[in-house]
Formats: structure tokens, sequence, C-alpha cells
């Protein structure tokens, strides 16, 4: 294992990412903001509770959530789609580097940034709401668990994309909407049964409910199914991960 | 003399069926700087992007140091330092960080000692802090040199390394090549521009159509096919060659004042002799002679139109 390798790449990403620190932490936490006065305050004096947790605190994890998938698959992406990009790749693949030792360098840093963020949005949020957090080791698994496999689904998109236009993609079109019909905002069962069966399959609802649990000890699904959700997204990001630079998809030619 | 590095029938085809490499057998030496010399296409870029992992090989064998490239790719790829052909740096880092990653990435510590020296022979200390897109053309070219100096490599590899350089810097490229080979560093260079392959190569290889077609020491390549040519310069102008020279295949110059006759310089019979008594007995006046040595562009030039001609042969 090359663990030098791992270490500058890390290094280099988070580099990149401290140069650009302002862009990188204010729109997060301004977004946090406009989410709190917009659900908490105005819709938020209407609703009172869910499931007798205030309505403000109830939507904190969500919100939560909602920029740590964000957050981790967009710098993934981005992080590997740029050296592609602009063609400095050439120096990842003749070095004496394994698949393992880029991904765990890029995918690391990507996490990490996605993982500082949250917890910015964490703290901003104490600002608002009072917080409890019920089963802290929980909630710091699902954290890491979380930013970690999207970090490694933002690595595939940016393998994957062609263009910028491809990379921005699945984030807007996909991630976004699942986490807001995943429950973000409101519990499950609030919605009309029909509904409540098409939610069953979409995957980040059992993720923000087990992070919810985390908080407050109540969830959507029951936490072991969160979590055994999380392992099995995980374990198939690996594989595509292993599959694609076994054959060199996308960047061997 | 031990090979550091060997190819044994490489072959590629890309995905779109494009044969690029068809059957490359090379061996390169300890201590000599190999220059791959080709028209556009001809396969170099694919050739060095296989040995140094970019490029999946559809056939063949290579190893680097004794380490097959696949199997034991990470002991074959700590002895390789690359240049590529196209400028590609990442714009908004430090030249200085860009250096030390490369280092990084090839598992070494870091070094400060070491990346002040090459920085320094490459001319960039002093922009060591500027970001990569403060700087020139010919300057980026030299970080990337840089970024492949920085890990220490046994044999770099330069893909056109003076395309688009100056005179001076390409002179100054030239003796920090030489400079490395003095380190003991083995260098496989690629070039449109024979001179430089003159100026530089200890061997000499000749590559078309994904075919290797000569590889050779330069000084016996010039002795073996160096053609030479004799140049008449005649008093009054000629109309036609006169028929008792027409088994020396004069050329007749555009303005009928010259006569060139077109000699084996190593032959034991040049002709020269016979055909200067025939010159006379013709009732010719010379105003003038001289020869010319043909140069490696001329050998290089037939080499690959001979290629060429073989190929559409072997198509028919
Ligand atoms: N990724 C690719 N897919 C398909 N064909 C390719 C690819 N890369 C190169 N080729 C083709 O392979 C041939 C050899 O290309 P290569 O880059 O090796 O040439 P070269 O000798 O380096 O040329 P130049 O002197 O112009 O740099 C060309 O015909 C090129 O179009
Ligand atoms: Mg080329």
């Amino acid at each position: 294992m090359n663990w030098q390798a791992i270490f500058s790449i890390y290094r280099y990403e988070m580099n990149r990412t401290f140069r650009t620190i302002a862009q990188s932490i204010v729109s997060p936490v301004l977004s946090t903001v406009l989410y709190f006065v917009v659900f908490g305050s105005a819709i938020g004096q209407r609703i009172d509770t869910v499931e007798g947790i205030d309505y403000g605190a109830f939507i904190v994890p969500g919100l939560v959530m909602l920029t740590l998938l964000q957050q981790s698959v967009t710098n993934a992406s981005f992080g590997i789609y740029f050296p592609k990009f602009i063609g400095t790749i050439y120096e990842l693949l003749s070095a004496p580097l394994s698949f393992i030792e880029i991904v765990i360098g890029y995918v690391g840093a990507a996490a990490s940034k996605a993982l500082m963020i949250a917890a910015i949005i964490l703290i901003t949020s104490t600002f608002f709401v009072d917080l409890q957090i019920a089963h802290p080791f929980w909630m710091l698994a699902f954290l890491v668990l979380t930013a970690v496999s999207f970090a490694l689904l933002g690595f595939i998109i940016g393998i994957w994309a062609g263009n910028f236009e491809q990379l921005q993609l699945i984030p807007l079109l996909v991630i976004t909407p699942l986490v807001f019909l995943g429950g973000a905002f409101y519990s499950v069962s609030m919605l009309p049964p029909g509904w409540q069966t098409v939610t069953q399959f979409n995957p980040v609802l059992y993720l923000i409910s087990g992070f919810r649990w985390s908080f407050f000890g109540v969830a959507d699904v029951p936490v072991g199914i969160s979590i055994a959700a999380i392992c099995v997204f995980l374990a198939i990001c690996i594989a595509v991960i292993w599959a694609i630079f076994r054959t060199g998809w996308r960047i061997k030619p | 003399m031990t090979a550091i590095i060997s190819i044994k029938g490489l072959e590629k085809t890309y995905a779109d069926g494009f044969e690029a490499l068809k059957g490359v057998d090379l061996d390169i030496h300890e201590g000599e700087i190999l220059a791959l010399l080709g028209p556009n296409g001809a396969g170099k870029t694919t050739l060095i992007s296989t040995v140094c992992g970019l490029v999946t090989p559809s056939a063949g064998q290579i190893s680097v140091g004794g380490h097959d490239i696949a199997s034991e790719f990470r002991a074959a790829r700590s002895l390789i330092g690359l240049v590529p052909q196209e400028i590609t740096i990442e714009p908004f880092e430090k030249v200085i960080n860009t250096v030390r990653f490369s280092r990084g990435l090839f598992g070494k510590r870091r070094d400060d000692a070491h990346i002040e020296k090459v920085l320094r022979s490459l001319s960039l200390w002093e922009k060591r802090n500027n970001r990569n897109q403060e700087l020139s053309g010919g300057m980026k070219r030299r970080v990337l040199i840089a970024k492949a100096l920085s890990h220490e490599p046994r044999v770099l590899f330069l893909d056109e390394p003076t395309a688009g350089v100056d005179v001076t810097l390409r002179r100054e490229m030239w003796e920090l090549v030489r400079q490395l080979r003095a380190d003991g560093v083995i260098i496989i260079l690629t070039t449109h521009y024979i001179e430089e392959a003159e100026e530089m190569a200890d061997r000499i290889g000749v590559i078309d159509h994904g075919r290797l077609l000569l590889v050779e020491e330069k000084q016996k390549l010039l002795h073996q096919l160096g053609r030479k040519e004799l140049l008449l310069e005649l008093a009054e102008p000629l109309d036609e060659v006169p028929g008792s020279l027409a088994e020396y295949d004069l050329e007749l110059s555009d303005d009928r004042l010259h006569l060139t006759y077109e000699f084996d310089a190593h032959a034991e019979r040049t002709g020269m002799t016979r055909l200067m008594g025939a010159i006379s007995e013709a009732g010719l006046s010379l105003k003038d002679l001289s020869t010319r040595q043909s140069s490696l562009e001329d050998v290089f030039l037939k080499l690959v139109q001979d290629g060429r001609a073989t190929a559409e042969e072997g198509a028919e």
C-alpha cells in the first residue's frame, strides 16, 4: 500500500478545498438559514410538532443529510473529473498506485469536506433550535457511512461524466429529489398510504430515517434496516469502482 | 548490454478498431538516449503510453527493470518518469506544490532539497510560488519535466520535449538531457525533428504506421545509409543529358546548369572517375563541383517511403 501517495492526494485535494473555503462554506450555511426561515419558522408555525418533536428540530437531520449527500457527491465527482478533464490524470495512471489508493485519496478528501460542512450546518442549526442527540455514536456512524458511500457514488459519476452537464445531472436530477421525497422535511407517516408504499423504494428514506433516529429515537423504518441499506449501497459502489479500474472504463483507452 | 526496458510483440488496437501498434519489439539499454522518430500519427505516443500504463496493450509483453508492467506494475512504474506531449497541468496550483505532489504519488517522502535542485536545474526556482497558469508555455513544459524528475526516475520518457519551444530553450533542454544521461538516467524521447535526433540520440528508432521500421546506432545509421551526391555545375546550359551518360542516372536541374550524380560513399567503386572521363568525352565543360552527404532526413524519408511501399505491397 502506497500510504505516502494516499496522503499526497488527500492533502492536495484538501488544499484545493481550502483555496475556495469561502464559497465552500458560505453557500451551504446560507441555504441552511433559508431553510430554517422558510420551513422552520413559516411552516413550523402551522405544524408545531411531528411525532412529538418540535418541527424546527425535526427537519435538522434531513437538512444535514441533504447537504451531506449533495456535498459528498459533487466534491468527489468534481475531484476526479477535473484531472480527467484537464489531462493531469496521466500522473495518477502512470504512478505506482492501485485504484485503491486513488479512491481512498479522492473519496476520503471529498467525504471529509462534506462532513466538515455537515458539522457546520449542525452547529448553525443550534442557533435556531434546541437539539438533543440521543445516540451520538450512531449519529457519527450514519454521517461517516453516508459521506463515504455517496462520495464513492460521486467518484463513479466523475469517471462516467463526459462533460460538465453530465457531471451536474445526477446530483440535480436524482439526489435532490430523492432527499426531498425521502422525508427530509416531513414524516413518511404524514403521506397518503399509496405514497407511503412508493417511498419504500427510495433509498434515501432509510438514510434520513436512521439519521433522525440517532437524534430523537424515532424512525420511519427500523434502524437496523437503515444500517443494512447503507452497507449494501456502499458495497455496490465499491464493486462498481473495482470493475471500472479493472477494465479501464472511461479512463484508459 | 542489459535491457532496462524490453518490449515484445506489442500490439495496440484502439476501441474504434484502429491498429496503432502492429507488433513492436524494442529493447532499451542502460545509459542510452533513444530517439523515436516518426511522422504524425505514427504511434510514438501510443508506444510510450503503453509502457507507462496509460494505455492497455492489446497483445505483447513489456518489462521495465525486469518487472512486468501488468503483474508487477508498482515496481515497474516506480522506475519511470513521464513527460507527456500535451501540456497538462493543474492551473490553480502553485508550481512547487504540483511538483511535490508528483513526488508523493510515487510514494517518496517529501524532500525539499531534491525539489529545489530540480527546479533550479530547470530555471523554475524563481517561479516556484507562482500558480501554473501564470507561467509561459515553455515554463509549463519545464514544470512537467520537473514533475517527472521529482521522484528520481531511472528512465525518463520525453514525448516531444521541444515542440513549441524556442531555439535557446531547445538548446537548454538538450543540455539538460545530456546532464541527465550523465547522471545515469535512461532517456527515450520522441521527436519530429531529425536534427534533434541527430543531435541527441545514441540510437534512433524510426516508426511509422505502428511499425518500428528500424532501430540503429545513430553513427551506424548515418554511415550505412549515407548516400552522397556529386553536384556538377556546367559552364553552358544543357538541353538534355547526352546519351553516352545514360548509365549514370544523372539528373538535370530546371535551370539546365546543374547535374546531380548520386553514389554510395562506402561502395568499393563510386564510379566517379569513370563519370568524369565520360563527361569530358561528351565535351561538357564544368564550372564547379561539390559533394553533399545525404542527411539523416533523407535517410528517414527514404525509410518511411520504403516502409509504406512494403506495407502496400503486403496489403495487395
Ligand atoms: N484513444 C484513441 N482512440 C483511437 N485512436 C487513437 C487513440 N489515440 C490515438 N489514436 C490513433 O493512433 C494513431 C497513433 O497515435 P499516436 O498519438 O500514438 O501518434 P504519434 O506518433 O504520437 O503522433 P504525433 O507525432 O502526432 O504525436 C493515430 O492514428 C491516432 O489517431
Ligand atoms: Mg504523439
